[in-house]
C-alpha cells in the first residue's frame, strides 16, 4: 500500500527507538569525540624538552607552526604536492574513465578491475614497488640519470608519482560513476543535431561528468594531504609532508603538544575541504540538474 | 562510438602504470640474489622460505587477521541495531547520529592515530590489542553503516506488512523476512570492514606495540629499516592472497559493489 | 447484523482529516469497491481495516467482534498489496504457505492447501519459481493465492490491477471476480479506476476528500449519480446549463427551440419556481441521425473509432456533445457532416440547480 505518514509517535516511543543506536554512540563518543577533544586540549599545552608536557594553556605550538620556516615549508610542500597530484589524476583519470565507459563488455569490467584492484593491495606493497622502480639501479632510474634528472627516489617527484598511483582509483571511481549515469540518448541526440565528437564531449558529456570530477578531486586532494606511507617511503628526509612531521613529533621528538597542534591543523584543513566538497557538489548539481 | 587507437594506447599506458610496481614486486620476489634485483637467469624461492622462517611476518599476519575479524564483527554487531534505529526510529537527532557514525571518513587516519594514542596513553592501555581493535572498529564502522543502512532504506515495508497480515509477530517478521533480505548488506559491510581493517596502516603505526604489530605496520617498519627481497616475497604473497580473495568475493558477492563501496 | 461494519471511522493527521466519519455495512460474501481520486482517503480506510494505521475515532466490527484496536497480525485478514509485496527470497510455494505456517498447521495440511490454492490461481507450474522470475500478472495471482489460502473472513485489495497493462487488466478483472465468487470471500477493493469498480463490484462507495459521497450498486450509481462530481468521475457525460421552470405541467426548459419536459424524478431540482440547472445526458443515450431526423441540429467535429464503439464530437447550439454509437453496421458519419441528435427524455438527469446566478 502507499503509506501515508502514520503520524508522529508519542515522545516516549520516539526516545526509546534511539536505544538500538546507543551502544555504538557511546563507543563513538568514547573513542572518537573524547580523543579528539583531548588532542585539541593537548595542542594548547606548553612543552619543555627536559620536563615534558606542562600544565596550563598556551598558543606557543600554533605560533611556532605559523612562524617557523620549517613547518611553513612542510605545509606548503604538502599543499602543492597534493594539488599537483590532483591535477595529474584529473588529466589521467578523466580520459581513462571516458575510455573505460566506452568499452564493450567484457573488456570494460576487465580493465576496471585491473585499475581498481590496487585498492585492495596494501599501501606498503605499492610504495615498495615504486621504490624499486625508481631506484637509481633500475632501468627507470638509469633513464632519469641519463636525462640528467638524477635519482627520482627520495624526492618530491617520487612522492607525486607514488601518490598519483594510489589516488588514481579514487578519481576514476566517481568520474566513471557519473559518466555511467549519463543517458546515452543525450549523446545520440547531440550527434543527430550535427555536433562533432569533440563538441559533444565538451558540451554534453563533460558537464554531466563534472560532479564526479569535482568529488574525485576533493577526495584525492584530501587524502593526499594526510598521506603517510608514501611520503615516508618514497620521499625520505628530503621531502617531508605534514604526516612525516606529525609522526616525528610524536614518536621521535616526543613533543606531543606540537604533534597535536599539527594534527588539529591537518584535521581542520580536511574538514574545510570536505565542506567545500558538499557546497560545490550541491551547487553544481543544482545548476545542471535543476 | 568505439575507442580509437589513440584511446587504446592511452588505456594501455595507464594500465602499465598501474600494474608496473606490482609486477616488479612479484618479479623481485623470485631473485636468488641478496639484494634487490630482477631475476634474469635463475629463479629462486629462497626469500619465500625466509618469510616463513622469519616468524615475525607470520605472527603479524595472524594478528592482522584477528584484528580485522574482530573489528569487522564488533562493528557489524553494533552497527546493525544502530542502522535500524536510524532508518526506522523517530528520535529527533537521527541525522546527527548518522553523521557521527560516518565521520571517521572525514578524519585522516593520521589524526585518528594521534588522538587515540593520546587517549590510550592517558588510560595506560598503550599497546593493548583490545584497544587497537576498538580503534579499528571506529575506522571501519562507516563502511558497515553505509551498506546496512543502504539495504534498509531501500526496503519495501509492505513486505513486512504482508507478513504481519498473515499472522507473523514482530520477531518472526524480523527473523524470517527482514533479516534474510538485509543479509547481503550486512555481509558486504563486513567484508569491506575486514579489508579496510586488514590494510590499515597509518593509524595502526601509532597504536601498535611489538607484541600487537599488524602486518602492514610490520612491513612498513621493515621497509624503513632494511631493503631486501624479503619484503618483496611478503608483498608477492599478499598480492596472490588478495587476488584469490577478490576472485572468491566476486563469485560470492560481486566485486563491483565492494570496490565502488570502498570509496 | 452485517458481516463487516465500519462505524464513523475517522482518521486525522496533524493538519488534515484523511477519513471523515465513514460508515459502511458489508454483507457476507459481498464485493465492495472504494472508489475515488487520489487523496480521497480510500487507501487510509483500507489501512485502518488492516490495522496498519491507528483509528482516530470510530470502530470496526468483524463478525460481531470489535477489531478496532487489534494488532495487524491478530486480525487474520487477507491482503493483496499494490506492489504485491511477495517475499523475494521465497518460492511461490513458500510464499503461499507462509500464512498457514504462522497458523501452525501440520506439514501435510499446508502442502494440501497450498496445492489447492495454486490450482485455483492456475499457478501449479510456477510453484518452485521465485517472484523475480514471474510476470506482473503471475505475481498478482500469487499475491491473491497467498491471501486467500488462509481462508480469511475478509479480503482487502489495494489497487490490485493498477500495475498491469491494459489488456491484462481487463482479463484479470474477470479472473478476480471469478476467484472471489468461487471462494465466497467478503472483499473490499480500493481503486481509482471507475470502470474497474463498476465491473467487479456488488456495491461501489465513492469517496472524495475523506467523505463518502455515494454508496450504490454500480448500475444504480451510473444511472443516478448523486453529484456532478460522480457523474463525471463514474463514466463520461455531457452537461449543459438550462433555465428550468417547474409548473403544474412538470419541469420544463427550452433547448434549441424545443420545449423539453423532464420525465424523471429529481431530488435536486426544486419543486416550484425557476432555477438555473445543470443537465446531464450520457453519450450512449444520445441518438445520432442524418440532418433533420432528430430534434437538435449539429455537425461532426471529430470522430474516434474504438473498435466496439464509434465516438463522435458533435457541435450543437448548446455545446459540444460526445455521442457514442455501438459499431453495429450503422451509418458512419464523417467529420464536417451535418447531423442531428435526439434522446428520450428519461435519459436526462438534473445534476445541480441554483435559484439564480451561474453554476
Amino acid at each position: 500500500m502507499t503509506h501515508p505518514d502514520p503520524g508522529v509517535a508519542p515522545a516516549r516511543k520516539r526516545r526509546l527507538s534511539f536505544l538500538g543506536a546507543m551502544p555504538l554512540t557511546l563507543l563513538f563518543i568514547g573513542l572518537l569525540i573524547v580523543p579528539l577533544v583531548l588532542t585539541i586540549v593537548l595542542s594548547f599545552r606548553p612543552y619543555d624538552y627536559d620536563l615534558g608536557v606542562q600544565a596550563g594553556w598556551t598558543l606557543e605550538q600554533y605560533i611556532e607552526i605559523f612562524t617557523s620556516n620549517y613547518t611553513l615549508t612542510v605545509f606548503w610542500r604538502t599543499l602543492w604536492i597534493s594539488g599537483l597530484v590532483t591535477i595529474i589524476c584529473v588529466l589521467i583519470g578523466v580520459p581513462e574513465s571516458y575510455i573505460l565507459s566506452r568499452m564493450k563488455a567484457p573488456w570494460n569490467s576487465v580493465f576496471l578491475l585491473v585499475i581498481l584492484s590496487p585498492l585492495l593491495i596494501s599501501l606498503v606493497v605499492r610504495a615498495f614497488g615504486w621504490s624499486m622502480l625508481l631506484n637509481p639501479m633500475s632501468p627507470i632510474g638509469k633513464l632519469t640519470q641519463m636525462m640528467g634528472l638524477g635519482s627520482l627516489l627520495y624526492t618530491s617527484s617520487a612522492v607525486v608519482i607514488g601518490l598519483v598511483h594510489v589516488m588514481l582509483p579514487f578519481m576514476i571511481i566517481p568520474v566513471w560513476t557519473s559518466l555511467n549515469k549519463i543517458d546515452p540518448q543525450t549523446i545520440k541526440a547531440a550527434y543527430s543535431l550535427n555536433a562533432s565528437k569533440w563538441q559533444t564531449i565538451k558540451r554534453v558529456i563533460l558537464p554531466q561528468a563534472t560532479p564526479g570530477i569535482l568529488s574525485g578531486s576533493l577526495i584525492v586532494f584530501g587524502l593526499s594531504t594526510s598521506a603517510f606511507a608514501i611520503p615516508v617511503l618514497l620521499g625520505g628526509g628530503r621531502s617531508r609532508m605534514v604526516s612525516n612531521s606529525i609522526y616525528e613529533q610524536f614518536m621521535v621528538d616526543l613533543n606531543w603538544p606540537m604533534g597535536a597542534a599539527l594534527a588539529i591543523l591537518l584535521l581542520v584543513m580536511n574538514l574545510i575541504i570536505m565542506m567545500s566538497y558538499n557546497q560545490i557538489l550541491e551547487r553544481s548539481y543544482k545548476r545542471s540538474l535543476g | 562510438m568505439k575507442n580509437g587507437p589513440l584511446s587504446l594506447l592511452f588505456n594501455t599506458l595507464v594500465t602499465i602504470f598501474i600494474l608496473a610496481p606490482l609486477v616488479v614486486v612479484c618479479l623481485v620476489a623470485f631473485t636468488p640474489e641478496d639484494v634487490l634485483s630482477i631475476p634474469t637467469t635463475s629463479f629462486s624461492l629462497r626469500w619465500f622460505r625466509a618469510v616463513f622462517n622469519e616468524s615475525g611476518f607470520i605472527a603479524a599476519f595472524q594478528t592482522s587477521l584477528w584484528v580485522a575479524f574482530a573489528s569487522a564483527s564488533i562493528s557489524a554487531a553494533l552497527a546493525l541495531p544502530a542502522a535500524f534505529a536510524i532508518a526506522r526510529g523517530q528520535f529527533r537527532f537521527r541525522h546527527v547520529v548518522n553523521g557521527l557514525f560516518l565521520s571517521p571518513l572525514m578524519i585522516p587516519s593520521l589524526v585518528m592515530g594521534v588522538a587515540l594514542l593520546r587517549l590510550f596513553a592517558m588510560l595506560g592501555v598503550r599497546g593493548s590489542l583490545l584497544w587497537l581493535i576498538l580503534g579499528h572498529v571506529i575506522i571501519v564502522t562507516p563502511y558497515v553503516i553505509r551498506l546496512v543502512l543502504g539495504s534498509l532504506v531501500g526496503f519495501d515495508k509492505s513486505i513486512e506488512h504482508a507478513a504481519e497480515s498473515l499472522g507473523a509477530g514482530k520477531w518472526t517478521v524480523f527473523r524470517r523476512i527482514t533479516f534474510p533480505l538485509i543479509v547481503p548488506g550486512i555481509f558486504g559491510g563486513w567484508i569491506l570492514a575486514f579489508i579496510n581493517s586488514f590494510d590499515e596502516l597509518t593509524m595502526s603505526v601509532f597504536l601498535t606495540s611489538p607484541t600487537t604489530i599488524t602486518l602492514p605496520v610490520k612491513m612498513y617498519m621493515y621497509a624503513t629499516e632494511s631493503i631486501n627481497p624479503m619484503l618483496s616475497a611478503v608483498s608477492a604473497l599478499i598480492i596472490v592472497l588478495t587476488a584469490i580473495t577478490m576472485f572468491v568475493l566476486d563469485r560470492v558477492y560481486g566485486l563491483d559493489k565492494i570496490l565502488i563501496g570502498k570509496q | 447484523m452485517s458481516f463487516l461494519q465500519l462505524h464513523g471511522l475517522t482518521k486525522k493527521f496533524a493538519d488534515t482529516t484523511a477519513v471523515d466519519n465513514l460508515s459502511l455495512d458489508v454483507a457476507k460474501g459481498e464485493f465492495v469497491s472504494l472508489l475515488g481520486p487520489s487523496g480521497c482517503g480510500k487507501t487510509t480506510t483500507l489501512q485502518m481495516i488492516a490495522g496498519f494505521v491507528d483509528v482516530t475515532a470510530g470502530s470496526i466490527i468483524l463478525d460481531g467482534k470489535d477489531i478496532t484496536f487489534a494488532k495487524p497480525n491478530e486480525r487474520g485478514l487477507g491482503i493483496v498489496f499494490q506492489t504485491y509485496a511477495l517475499f523475494p527470497h521465497m518460492t511461490v510455494e513458500k510464499n503461499v504457505a507462509f500464512g498457514l505456517e504462522m497458523r501452525k498447521l501440520s506439514g501435510s495440511d499446508i502442502a494440501r492447501r497450498v496445492k489447492d490454492a495454486l490450482a485455483m490461481a492456475q499457478l501449479e507450474k510456477f510453484a518452485q519459481r521465485y517472484p523475480r522470475e514471474l510476470s506482473g500478472g503471475q505475481r498478482q495471482r500469487v499475491a491473491l493465492a497467498r491471501a486467500l489460502v488462509i481462508q480469511p473472513p475478509v479480503l482487502l485489495l489495494d489497487e490490485p490491477l493498477s500495475n498491469l497493462d491494459a489488456n491484462l487488466r481487463e482479463e484479470m478483472q474477470f479472473e478476480l471476480r471469478r476467484i472471489q465468487q468461487q471462494a465466497g470471500t467478503t472483499t473490499i477493493m480500493v481503486t481509482h479506476d471507475q470502470a474497474e469498480a463498476l465491473s467487479v463490484s456488488d456495491r461501489v462507495v465513492v469517496m472524495r476528500e475523506g467523505k463518502v459521497i455515494q454508496i450504490d450498486e454500480p448500475y444504480v450509481m451510473y444511472e443516478n449519480p448523486a453529484t456532478p462530481f460522480i457523474s463525471r468521475f463514474v463514466g463520461k457525460t455531457n452537461t449543459f446549463a438550462v433555465t428550468l421552470t417547474t409548473t403544474e405541467q412538470g419541469r420544463q426548459f427550452d433547448l434549441d427551440g424545443h420545449r423539453i419536459t423532464l420525465t424523471n424524478e429529481s431530488a435536486i431540482a426544486p419543486n416550484t419556481g425557476t432555477c438555473e440547472a445543470l443537465m446531464s445526458v450520457r453519450p450512449e443515450k444520445i441518438e445520432i441521425g442524418r440532418q433533420g431526423q432528430g430534434r437538435f441540429a449539429g455537425s461532426v467535429k471529430n470522430s474516434f473509432f474504438l473498435g466496439n464503439l464509434w465516438m463522435y464530437e458533435v457541435q450543437t447550439a448548446f455545446g459540444l456533445l460526445i455521442v457514442s454509437v455501438i459499431n453495429n453496421h450503422q451509418q458512419v458519419y464523417k467529420i464536417g457532416e451535418n447531423v442531428s441528435l435526439d434522446w428520450h427524455e428519461n435519459a436526462l438527469k438534473v445534476l445541480a440547480a441554483e435559484p439564480a446566478g451561474d453554476l
